[in-house]
């Protein structure tokens, strides 16, 4: 066992003087005392530039669409006319599609994604744990433009012949349903938009919900397996609520990017500007799609201000979908520690 | 070589660059059908002369915004302006080439050039009156062709495009519903019809699509040997779309009268009923003379030396008769701020 006290004379001599300091303490580095102050403000000048650039972009978009916004007022948001010859225009067929794609795209991304993450966080077996994550990372890093054409060409005609063309003849005869199914079925429309754009959407959500749960502290997982829970209870009862801020902010991501995708959405929904049913195969529009196709050739003057209009539209339909999300995240959280 | 050698002597090469390179660019900006033409003529004449030519192919709208604007030195519509809107803004405009926008259909059995149809008819389509093929109207244009009895899938463009003015425009004097009810224009509220993204969505919903019909710019059609329809002109006879229909269609416009001419229903038994022009637009009074006269000596330069190049491109050349009303509009014109004319050599 080392000796902990100096025993000989000879060693405390040799402790105390390696106490002593040779010479004097080395001069300390000044960093010029502006140095700090410069960093604060570049840091809040960053900070600063955000906020104004967000200012601005509405800003800009508000003075834009003023035209429009005398015109028609809020009537824009639910009149379906949109007609450049005789400058009547509303927007309830591009609001709808946008929002009912992006419905459809999320209602088959997050069962998939939550099931990628649990499976990858979960249940794969070691080996397979890093390739699959890169592909799934990889299906994020193709262009959107690349989906919209492989859409066109690829899966409209399979979404038609194995999807689609069984859909209704199962759903023929049914009173509400047959509805939604009804329309021809060649592989354009809300659908087949709705599915690619989840396609685009499952890696952007299963890697923060893998992320996410990775960082679960193994601790409480394992304490729940000890206690004879299954996985499934161990993932819905202490990961999930565990993580619930990371899996919202997850889906609020691939929200977002559904809401906001042009290239991929513009080749596949048909730009049909007429609500003639609420059928999931008919050709549809949504805002970005009618933005993308109509912007460079729009005259000034209404048109112009109409477009802008849809877009200030899409920033407000992203603003409320962001406060529903805080306030889906306060009402979890009032949750927490409550008996269930 | 030392790195501050190497640093310097790239710097000053791309001075040079730079230099030579605004000496003599000319800038336009517009439609997008006769982008290919105007980038082999710009790369021809680069070739040949050393000037370059920047054409950015924004669309029609986007280039009259930017010729307003004075933003750039010529703008290039599909669509002309109204007299009254160019004296607004002190410009000319004129031709460059000519262009057709072909029906094409997309039914088994029917081969291409073996459908006729009626410019009421096609109209009627569009509107979503006529919805199956073995319609009575559709039958009795062709007798002895078996038409199915099948729902018509119409397609049209998504964005806006001067192929759409020049359909929409020929359909308002055809069809008297359509030019009440749709109108004409770039972007319309078309009452049916799947929208696909440029003539490459339109081609691909028409190939996909099993009893479609669409319509796109005739190079579009050749070059995919897609199945085209003939079509009734104004004197009553069925014509199928080639150069010398485009042609005979150019050759019966007023062009002494006013450069705007849609080329759409023009007389001659010839004729091609959708035919149009594509236009450029520049200013009357140039605040810039040298990068007038630059774009003049391009121009000038297309008319003489580029139909050739056009014809291979599948677009139609100016008739010569034309090209010397050009000239004059030229001469007769385009002043710089002093009032001195502007000459093309």
């Amino acid at each position: 066992m080392a000796a902990t006290l100096p025993n000989t004379s000879h060693e405390s001599e040799q402790l105390m003087e390696r106490a002593t300091p040779k010479g004097g303490p080395p001069a300390r580095r000044r960093v010029a005392p502006w140095a700090d102050t410069v960093f604060s403000w570049l840091t809040h000048g960053a900070a600063w530039l955000t906020l104004l650039l967000l200012v601005g972009i509405l800003a800009s978009l508000v003075v834009g669409a003023a035209p429009a916004i005398q015109k028609f007022g809020l009537a824009f948001l639910w009149t379906t006319e949109w007609d450049p010859v005789q400058e009547k225009f509303g927007g309830l067929v591009m609001i709808y599609g946008t929002l009912m794609t992006s419905f459809i795209a999320l209602l088959i991304a997050v069962p998939v994604s939550f099931g990628i993450a649990v499976f990858l966080t979960e249940m794969s077996p070691g080996w397979l744990k890093r390739p699959l994550g890169i592909a799934i990372e990889l299906l994020a890093a193709v262009p959107s433009i690349v989906y919209g054409m492989w859409g066109l060409l690829v899966f409209g005609p399979i979404l038609a012949r194995f999807v689609q063309a069984p859909l209704q003849g199962a759903f023929s005869g049914v009173p509400v349903l047959g509805a939604l199914f009804s329309g021809p079925p060649v592989g354009i429309g809300i659908l087949s938009a709705g599915i690619i754009l989840a396609i685009m959407v499952i890696p952007f959500i299963a890697a923060v919900m893998r992320d996410v749960f990775e960082v679960t502290p193994p601790l409480l997982k394992e304490s729940a397996y000890g206690l004879g829970a299954t996985t499934w209870e161990v993932v819905s009862k202490v990961v999930l609520p565990y993580t619930k801020t990371g899996v919202v902010g997850g889906i609020m991501l691939g929200l977002g990017r559904a809401l906001g995708e042009t290239m991929a959405v513009t080749f596949v929904i048909g730009n049909f500007n007429q609500l003639s049913s609420l059928s999931l195969f008919e050709a549809a529009n949504s805002i970005t799609s009618a933005l993308a196709n109509e912007f460079a050739e729009a005259g000034e003057g209404l048109h112009q201000a109409s477009l802008i209009y849809l877009g200030l539209v899409l920033f407000f339909i992203t603003f409320v979908v962001l406060a529903l999300s805080k306030m889906l995240l306060a009402q979890l959280r009032k949750s927490e520690g409550t008996r269930t | 070589m030392s790195l501050r050698l190497n640093t310097s002597l790239a710097i000053v090469s791309c001075v040079f660059a730079i230099g030579s390179a605004s000496a003599q660019d000319v800038t336009g900006a517009g439609a997008s059908f006769p982008a290919p033409i105007y980038a082999k003529w710009a790369d021809a004449y680069n070739k040949a002369s050393g000037a370059r030519i920047n054409y950015q192919s924004v669309g029609s709208g986007a280039g009259i915004r930017q010729i307003k604007g004075k933003t750039v030195d010529f703008g290039a519509s599909d669509a002309p302006l109204k007299d009254d809107e160019l004296a607004k803004d002190g410009m000319i405009q004129f031709p460059m080439v000519i262009g057709g926008v072909v029906p094409v259909v997309n039914i088994k059995g029917i081969a291409p050039g073996q459908l006729r149809m009626s410019g009421q008819l096609l109209g009627d389509i569009y509107l979503g009156k006529i919805t199956k093929w073995n319609d009575a109207a559709i039958t009795a244009l062709n007798p002895g062709v078996a038409l199915p009895d099948a729902a018509i899938a119409p397609v049209r463009r998504a964005d806006g495009s001067g192929t759409s003015f020049l359909f929409t425009n020929y359909l308002s004097k055809v069809n008297a519903e359509w030019k009440t009810k749709v109108g004409e224009g770039t972007a319309v509220n078309w009452p049916t019809g799947a929208g696909g993204k440029g003539n490459e969505g339109v081609s691909a919903f028409v190939q996909r699509l099993p009893n479609s019909i669409g319509y796109v710019e005739y190079a579009y059609a050749k070059q995919n040997k897609m199945s085209y329809v003939m079509l009734r002109n104004q004197s009553g006879a069925f014509v199928a779309p080639d150069d010398s229909a485009f042609k005979a269609a150019a050759a019966g416009a007023e062009w002494t009268k006013s450069f705007y001419q849609v080329l759409t229903e023009q007389p001659g038994k010839d004729s091609w009923p959708i035919t149009g022009a594509t236009f450029v637009l520049m200013h009357k009074v140039q605040d810039k003379p040298a990068n007038a006269t630059n774009s003049l000596k391009f121009f000038e330069w297309a008319y003489v030396n580029g139909d050739k190049m056009a014809d291979d491109l599948d677009y139609v050349p100016l008739p010569s008769a034309v090209k010397d009303l050009v000239r004059k509009l030229w001469a007769d014109n385009l002043k710089d701020a002093s009032g001195k004319a502007i000459a093309a050599k």
